[in-house]
């Protein structure tokens, strides 16, 4: 079935969901010109505009829902931007809607978080502006109902992240994985601005009704080229390889900020994306959809291996991000089922990662911010609700039956096997990783003996980033079985993203591939335990296998990048800077130099520039006596 | 309301009170400099709101008066949208730099030379600003060239005797380039005066008065090379960094964003309109040196150790967009090509006080005598990291929709060199990311250097002077549509001067005025 009509809608909450963005926008604005004289509320101030924007979500949500399904797509116009080429406005409908309540939803806990979390740090107003400006832009990213419109959100989260990552910019590491975040990003977005470019001379418009609805027939290859640019783009934002290298870095910033931006939302805008886009630049069985698919294969395995070495716990929970958005992005190549279990896992990932992250931030807050798990051990009696809420997060992200990630994930895996043997088996393998490198955090943090810096005195965090905690593992506990169970979600999403032909598959919970997956999961874990559980854990790392070495130094992506891009780059910048000086500039200087008559270069002309004044009036003179002469006998 | 004679005589009587000051009134002199720039500013927005948005006439606020009756020159003036804002950016920016210079004369800052005259150096800004309303309203073209070349006389002393270490070279060839390219555009100015015949410079006459297309070429030439230079395009480009980085701040706001904006406004006003042939010949070169020239600013500039040749290296790539956006002749390229010149006067303009603010406090231009002033000075750092993202063009900031606008303008163009070149401009958003970020990692992130531990944030005269323009860049960024509905008419004009008409994107969907947005 094709996704319902778009149509114009005023009045109503859902005319005015606008103030979803806007308020914390406002917000932002508000701290950030308010400046010190706002420190002392500022946090509220933010976590009641996240709040707020949160209640217009919910309440737009039911109105949504309140109107026939067939009905539930609607363009809301706001003000002409660029006359004649962009109008912007804000497309409500089931996926976007989804999303807004993510954003809103998970972003506030993660605000109230962070009252706690940056307590002792002076710039938390600074935080908290930043957080709502990351709010107001990734909801202008979801909402909008024109790639313009989507594209300004998408630099507007990379200017937040850029922001957010750098926030203790005085630490050079925290100032270079900003920096290289945001270049890395531009990579991508080159691809996503030429995609619209190219969007726009082909549909003459760059509204989502424009194009989807469109009447034209364009040629196959110039949509396969639009979604080829379109999943670069994606590539980027989601740390997708091979624009993954900037992920594992922006872990500098602080935790909270990478369990809402670098978990939770704004690396999932890709999958976003392709799956908005999917039914015309992103149909299944297209080249663009392939391609998609193995970035998705390529990255959810790549971001395993990485996951399995990492000492650090952040940079291991990155790694995972990574595999897990590959496997979104993996769902999103394979049509209307496809979407609902990739957007599914999208969501339940939300809760459960933002739970995991904020999980070791806990633990981190407890241990001075230690994030070597070498330095960690038998914190589950110091750390009593960290150490249940993020049992419950490992268990619904390695697929721990009737959690939430069991149901997603595996509604992943089930929809590409049947289209892909190759990709699905190989994402049945990833599962197995998965249940490795995850328990290998949780024996390492949680369990063993005590390996803690002789300063350390763990004590469990303040109710203000405990309750979050418990709230989002109620999410990673539930939340799948009731989105996936009868169809549920699929049947809500599918007026924005289509439904599958034959109807909602049902649920078959002891399949082969999800069978072996179990199997797969239970021998990662029990490799886990034999490893890091069973035997003590050495303090320092050992110097481990080539395979340890290559996962440990992220596969080599960022030895790549220095080969293959910045140090040629810098070449290039030193060779142009040194012929713009010399041969450019000395050239003219030599030919000026002739001119004046001067001996020598005009550097050494300081007191005679009346006399070269002089000559070039001269010279003009004759140019212009010549010139007249010439042009009296045209 | 005789408008622009008086926008015109406002300043330079201004600056003639400024200058007949009693000597030591060197506060009044500012403070009357302020005051003029601000009754200019006052009177050109009042002229704005009365600009007839649809007249269908060419020009608003046309006086002519004769001048050289045996030549047929006028004192011609009267504006188009193009024109207006143009005017209006000179006008909004001048009362900014009068105000961020206050101390720039006086010899109190570190780098600063031997003291001269502080009110001639107001007096000059205020015939600076009366010769910069004076080229863009110009309808003479004899009148333009006066204009033009007139410009260089003010800017020439401000940069030769208020500048950096290395001023006299700088200013020796600020001037030596930019004579050279209106000496050029003399000799086409009276061949264009010959070969039309219609014993007139006025513009509009002269439109479609020279045909044959030998000819044109030659006299497209002359013009665009005074231009090129101008603007400046690579590979004329080398003058600027030297003369943007000797000058004081307020001048190289002033040069760089608006002065040489005269060159990319003369090729969209005069070559385009007066050899329409000839422009369509020579734009396969324009374009390819325009791309280049977006390129190697941004990789050259990426190398700079100078903040202000690092600026000055980005505004020639930005001019390398600016200028594609004027050849690639669709009704999107322009426009987005003419807001992109006001846009680029804003951002620019503020990255290049911010630097002359740290340089006050500092004593050196060097980035690398910088480090972590975000720590001790929040706002000014800020306020430069915004400036810096409208340098690289970060949506919801003004540039964006400045070059988005040339980019998919030029992109529209469905042509190997069109689509190309505008994928190779696209590159440019990568290469900016670069050369600000990492400027601004290296001055205001990191561990705070020695060096500029005792800096100082923004005082109140300082955030008077840069929040007008954050305010600019962020309002025009979110919605440029007043602007743009004064700039769309005139290029609709210039476009049918020159015998060009938007191809709709797709066959059968939209027109030229109606893109298809909203459907």
């Amino acid at each position: 079935m094709e996704p319902a009509k778009i149509v114009e809608h005023a009045g109503g909450v859902i005319g005015a969901s606008w103030l979803m963005i806007a308020l914390p926008l406002l917000g932002a604005a508000i701290l950030l010109l308010g400046g010190r004289r706002t420190d002392r509320w500022g946090h509220l101030l933010g976590v009641a505009m996240s709040l707020a924007s949160f209640v217009v979500a919910v309440v737009t949500f039911f109105e949504l829902i309140g109107l026939p399904g067939g009905e539930r797509r609607r363009a809301v116009g706001l003000f002409e931007f660029i006359p004649g080429l962009v109008d912007m406005g804000l497309l409500i409908d089931p996926l976007s809607i989804s999303f807004a309540l993510l954003i809103t939803g998970v972003g506030s806990l993660i605000h109230i978080y962070s009252i706690g979390y940056m307590s002792h740090d002076p710039g938390r107003r600074r935080f908290f502006s930043y957080l709502n400006l990351f709010v107001a832009a990734m909801l202008l990213l979801v909402l909008s109902h024109n790639y313009v419109g989507l594209y300004i959100g998408w630099e507007g989260v990379g200017l937040a992240s850029y922001l957010l990552i750098g926030f203790w910019q005085y630490k050079p590491s925290a100032a270079t994985a900003a920096q290289k975040a945001f270049i890395v990003n531009r990579v991508g977005d080159f691809g996503l601005a030429i995609g619209i470019f190219t969007i726009w001379t082909t549909f003459g418009s760059v509204t989502f009704q424009g194009v989807f609805e469109s009447t034209l027939k364009p040629e196959q290859g110039v949509l396969t080229a639009i979604g080829l640019l379109l999943l670069l783009g994606a590539c980027g934002k989601s740390a997708q390889v091979p624009l993954q290298s900037w992920l594992l870095d922006a872990m500098e910033g602080p935790t909270p900020v990478s369990a809402l931006i670098h978990a939770a939302t704004m690396v999932t805008a890709g999958v976003y994306l392709v799956v908005r886009s999917g039914a015309v630049f992103f149909p299944e069985g297209s080249t663009a959809a392939l391609f998609a698919a193995i970035v998705g294969t390529v990255t959810l395995l790549a971001g395993a291996i990485i996951g399995m070495a990492k000492d650090d716990i952040k940079k291991g929970l990155a790694g995972s991000t990574m595999s897990q958005i590959g496997y979104m992005m993996l769902g999103a190549a394979f049509g209307p089922v496809g979407y609902a279990f990739a957007i599914g896992h999208l969501i339940t990932h939300g809760f459960f990662k933002a739970n995991l992250f904020l999980g070791a931030g806990s633990v981190m807050h407890a241990m001075n911010d230690e994030v070597n798990m070498r330095r960690y051990g038998a914190l589950r009696k110091a750390l009593p609700v960290t150490f249940y809420t993020f049992l419950i997060g490992y268990l619904a992200i390695i697929g721990f039956p009737l959690l939430s990630g069991y149901f997603t994930k595996d509604g992943i895996i089930e929809t590409v096997i049947h289209h892909n043997e190759v990709l699905g088996w190989l994402a049945v393998l990833g599962a197995g990783l998965t249940g490795f490198y995850m328990s290998r955090m949780v024996f390492m943090t949680f369990f063993g003996e005590k390996r803690w810096a002789d300063d350390a005195h763990p004590h469990e965090s303040p109710a203000v980033m405990t309750i979050p905690l418990v709230l989002l593992s109620i999410g990673s506990i539930f939340l799948g079985g009731y989105l996936v169970l009868g169809g549920r979600f699929m049947t809500f999403l599918g007026p924005a993203v289509g439904m599958p032909e034959g109807g909602v598959p049902a649920f078959h919970p002891f399949t082969v591939p999800g069978l072996a997956t179990l199997a797969l999961v239970a021998v990662g874990a029990a490799i886990a335990w034999l490893r890091y559980g069973r035997v003590p854990v050495p303090v320092t790392a050992p110097r481990g296998s080539f395979l340890t070495t290559f996962a440990r130094r992220d596969l080599y992506g960022d030895a790549l990048n220095e080969s293959l891009f910045m140090r040629p780059g810098q070449w290039l910048t030193r060779i142009a800077v040194f012929f713009d000086n010399r041969g450019v500039d000395g050239l003219v200087n030599g030919l000026a130099a002739g001119i004046g008559g001067t001996s020598g270069r005009l550097r050494r002309v300081q007191t005679g520039f009346a006399r070269s004044y002089a000559l070039s009036i001269l010279f003009g003179a004759a140019v212009v006596a010549g010139a007249l002469l010439l042009v009296g006998n045209l | 309301m005789p408008w622009l004679p008086i926008l015109i005589a406002a300043p330079v009587l201004g600056a003639v009170g400024v200058a007949a000051l009693p000597k030591g009134s060197d506060k009044a002199a500012k403070q009357l400099a302020l005051a003029v720039s601000l009754v200019v500013l006052a009177l050109t927005l009042a002229m704005a709101f009365q600009f007839p948005l649809e007249s269908g006439k060419r020009f608003a606020f046309e006086q002519t008066y004769s001048w050289i009756p045996s030549f047929g020159v006028h004192f011609g003036v009267g504006v188009d949208g193009i024109a207006l804002v143009m005017i209006a950016l000179s006008a909004v920016l001048v009362p900014i730099v009068i105000l961020a210079s206050w101390h720039d004369a006086d010899g109190t800052g570190a780098e600063n030379p031997p003291k001269r005259s502080v009110k001639t150096y107001f007096s000059l800004l205020l015939v600076l600003e009366a010769m910069m309303i004076g080229v863009f309203a110009a309808t003479d073209v004899f009148l333009f060239y006066v204009f033009f070349e007139a410009m260089l006389i003010p800017m020439y002393f401000m940069i030769g005797s208020y500048g950096g270490a290395q001023r006299s070279y700088a200013a020796v060839k600020f001037l030596l380039y930019s004579l050279f390219g209106g000496l050029l555009m003399l000799v086409a100015v009276i061949a264009l005066y010959v070969t039309a015949g219609k014993n007139t410079f006025m513009f509009p006459e002269l439109i479609g008065a020279v045909t044959d297309p030998g000819v044109q070429k030659w006299l497209f030439l002359g013009f665009f090379i005074a231009f090129a230079i101008k603007a400046p395009l690579w590979p004329f480009h080398t003058w600027l960094p030297d003369a943007a980085a000797q000058a004081p701040a307020g001048a190289a706001v002033l040069l760089v964003g608006v002065l040489d904006k005269v060159g990319t406004y003369g090729m969209l006003r005069l070559c385009l309109e007066l050899f329409p042939q000839a422009a369509k010949d020579f734009t396969p070169l324009v374009i390819i040196l325009s791309v280049i020239g977006i390129v190697y600013g941004a990789i050259v500039a990426i190398g700079q150790t100078d903040m202000k040749r690092l600026i000055a290296y980005t505004s020639i790539s930005h001019f390398g967009f600016i200028a594609m956006g004027v050849f690639a002749m669709t009704s999107n390229a322009q426009a987005g090509a003419t807001l992109y010149m006001v846009n680029h006067g804003f951002s620019t303009g503020a990255l290049f006080l911010i630097a002359g603010f740290l340089i006050y406090r500092r004593g050196s231009a060097r980035i690398d005598d910088y480090g972590g002033v975000q720590k001790i000075a929040p706002v000014l750092a800020g306020a430069f990291l915004v400036s810096g993202l409208s340098g690289l063009a970060l949506p919801g900031l003004s540039s964006f929709v400045s070059e988005f606008m040339v980019l998919i303008g030029t992109y529209q163009r469905d042509e190997v060199l069109f689509v190309t070149s505008a994928i190779i401009g696209t590159s440019g958003v990568i290469l900016a990311a670069i050369y600000i970020l990492w400027m601004y990692k290296r001055v205001a992130n990191g561990p705070t250097a020695e060096s500029v531990s005792g800096m100082k944030d923004l005082n109140v005269r300082e955030k008077l002077v840069i929040a007008p323009l954050l305010v600019l860049i962020i309002g025009l960024g979110f919605y440029p549509k007043p602007v743009l509905d004064v700039i769309n008419p005139a290029v609709q004009h210039t476009l049918t001067s020159v015998g060009v008409q938007d191809q709709p994107p797709v066959a059968g969907v939209g027109q030229a005025d109606e893109k298809g947005a909203g459907n």
